[in-house]
């Protein structure tokens, strides 16, 4: 007997019981589907979070006050004077770039009758480096805007639109923030929605401004956070590793009980991908269960099958089947059952993927579950496996069956 | 009178039944030659489908030699056994045991796939088919058919692969009077052309009355013989 003709046999075997070939398969189908929609949902939702992670830039370094690792008195907050000691290229010579920030919440700005509430940064220059925000008209703030502490605004476009009602031509226009008059100079690029609330409902002005004017800390030159752009992603560790050591010596921390943060891309990074793997190790721990089940039950109905066929099985002996002939043709009869309800389950598990994407599209968290070539083929070869490897047992039980009592049994 | 194709001496049979030993075949030994005819016929519990087993090579013997067309075949292992059986026996079973989803060709050619055979396969089937009186039933399942026409699919099952002997246990036993005498004739007429040595084990003396001769088995022995 050749495997082929193994094959088309057990082919013809399955067919003459559909219903309980297609019940048999269940419990394969819907664990190799499970798999596939898992696997194609989890890559999807990390593309998807990745892409926007790496949008901001994967060499982007936030530094804050603050530690939650440790028990801290006298927190002492960032300033001005520490992001200028980290744009030292003799202290921190990964770091490429420096954006001191403050911010101010709930600012209410207007313009003619319309006004509305906004996010206010106060920025420097190098600001738009760093976060790699451009502007769709006019001109990013300069250095002299700064330094004059102008009553300049640069508008994001949801801001724009609530104010004016469109998001061009707004050069020279005048907005009140927090009722003091501000020339508008520019309008930012649309950023769309992010994992952090919408990036354009904004007002950046010139940082000086903003701290004698509009955000009064009671430090002087204290900032709420600094933006630092690393040389490049490999040299995210470096440049944490400097940062700290020119905060620790700053701010004369004792050993082990720094007072600020330092969180990277690669952190967010970090984590979405743990948040993924247990997400992905549950489901995945459904999908064994699933296919354990299935496998007993493929176990089960070879057991009924080879004694169903015992005399079958007497008389393939009596007409010379050898022990091996007997095996092969029911191992191939389970995996082949196996093998099919694993083709089944990544069709399923495909539709399953494609209707989650459908979904999350529809609610406004785009993604696309991407199936891949190498979840179908751990599918299909799993699922011939879990046939092949239930199936050893009733073959073993057919192919050692004595022919005379086989041919005997009724 | 040429070498005998079945030479069985001084077999022994015994099953053991928990505690207790059966002893099926006590030192039998009895000798076939090719182109015979030959009917076993003995009460239940003689040892009569004991003997038919080892004679088909389908158990072992406890102690005792059995010589099949030459070849010793008493102590060979299970496989060896399997190919003797595909090679030298055919079967015909009272209860025809044809597969049902299969047509009668493909049955026909089951002994020939488990001889290996990778081409011709199908032309030796519809041959045998042919040689049965089945020509126009080649690609009928045995469901479609008739009891005497598809033990004629049985019969050109055990012809197939030319065999040595041709057991045959009961092969009318399920057929009405009519019917099973034309599957004696079938069987007569094909040892007249084409030699084939039969070995018939029943229960039916009409049957056993058209055999050259009737072996009679008791208490696990051959009984007397008779011509």
């Amino acid at each position: 007997m050749t495997l082929f003709q193994a094959f088309i046999e057990a082919l013809e075997s399955l067919n003459s019981n559909k219903l309980r070939s297609g019940l048999t398969i269940l419990g394969i189908v819907i664990g190799v589907a499970a798999v596939i929609a898992m696997l194609a949902i989890g890559r999807g939702a990390q593309d998807s979070i990745t892409g926007a992670i790496s949008g901001i830039g994967t060499n982007l370094l936030f530094v804050f006050s603050g530690n939650e690792q440790a028990n801290l008195r006298n927190v002492r907050p960032l300033t001005i004077q520490d992001a200028e000691a980290i744009a030292d290229p003799f202290l921190a010579p990964h770091v490429s770039a420096v954006a001191p920030f403050i911010q101010g919440n709930n600012i209410t700005v207007s313009a003619g009758g319309e006004q509305t509430r906004t996010t206010l940064g106060g920025v420097t220059p190098d600001y738009f480096g760093v976060r790699n925000f451009g502007v769709a008209e006019g001109e990013e703030i300069n250095q002299e805007h700064l330094l004059g502490r102008a009553s300049v605004a640069l508008l994001g476009v949801e801001v724009a639109e609530k104010l004016f009602g469109r998001r061009e031509g707004l050069v020279g226009e005048t907005v009140r923030i927090e009722g003091q008059p501000f020339r508008v100079i520019g309008v930012m690029e649309e950023k769309g929605g992010g994992a952090f609330g919408s990036q354009d409902n904004v007002v950046f002005i010139p940082m000086s401004t903003a701290r004698t004017r509009i955000i009064r800390r009671s430090t002087v030159n204290r900032v709420d956070l600094i933006f630092v752009k690393a040389a490049s992603s490999q040299d995210v560790p470096l440049a944490t590793e400097e940062i700290a050591n020119i905060l620790r010596a700053r701010h004369r921390t004792e050993v082990g009980a720094d007072d600020f943060t330092i969180l990277s891309q690669q952190d967010f990074l970090q984590t979405v991908q743990t948040v993924l793997g247990v997400f992905t190790t549950f489901l995945g721990g459904i999908a064994a269960i699933s296919l354990l089940v299935g496998g007993i039950g493929i176990m089960n109905i070879m057991l009924v099958s080879v004694s169903e066929r015992t005399r079958e099985i007497g008389l393939r002996k009596a007409l010379g089947a050898r022990k091996r002939d007997i095996l092969i043709q029911f191992l191939t009869e389970s995996s082949l059952l196996s093998l099919i309800g694993g083709l089944i389950g990544i069709l399923l598990g495909w539709v399953i993927a494609y209707i989650v994407g459908q979904v999350a599209t529809a609610t406004g968290n785009a993604f696309t579950p991407a199936v891949g070539l190498d979840a179908i083929l751990l599918a299909t070869i799993t699922s011939t496996i879990i046939g092949l490897f239930f199936g050893i047992y009733p073959a073993n039980r057919a192919a050692s069956l004595e022919p005379v009592e086989a041919l005997r049994y009724e | 009178m040429t070498e005998p194709v079945v030479r069985a001496e001084n077999l022994t049979k015994v099953y053991k039944m928990g505690d207790v030993e059966v002893h099926a075949l006590r030192g039998l030994s009895l000798q076939i030659f090719k182109g015979e005819v030959v009917s076993i016929m003995g009460p239940s519990g003689s040892g009569k489908s004991t003997l038919m087993n080892i004679l088909g090579c389908l158990d072992h013997p406890t102690s005792g030699s059995y010589i099949l067309d030459g070849e010793e075949v008493s102590n060979l292992r299970d496989d060896q056994l399997a190919e003797i059986r595909n090679r030298k026996v055919g079967f015909i079973f009272q209860s025809f045991n044809l597969l049902g989803r299969q047509t009668a060709l493909a049955n026909v050619e089951l002994p020939l796939r488990y001889a290996g055979l990778t081409s011709g396969r199908k032309e030796r089937a519809r041959q045998s088919l042919i040689a049965v009186g089945l020509a126009d039933r080649i690609t009928h399942k045995p469901t479609e058919l008739s009891g005497g026409q598809q033990q004629r699919v049985a019969i050109a099952r055990a012809l197939v692969n030319n065999p040595a002997i041709i057991m045959a246990d009961e092969p009318t036993g399920n057929l009405d009077s009519k019917v099973g005498q034309e599957i004696m004739d079938l069987l007569l007429n094909l040892n007249r052309e084409i030699g084939t040595t039969l070995i018939i084990v029943t229960h039916d003396p009409k049957v056993a009355a058209q055999t050259q001769r009737v072996i009679r088995i008791r208490d696990g022995v051959v009984d007397t013989e008779a011509a």
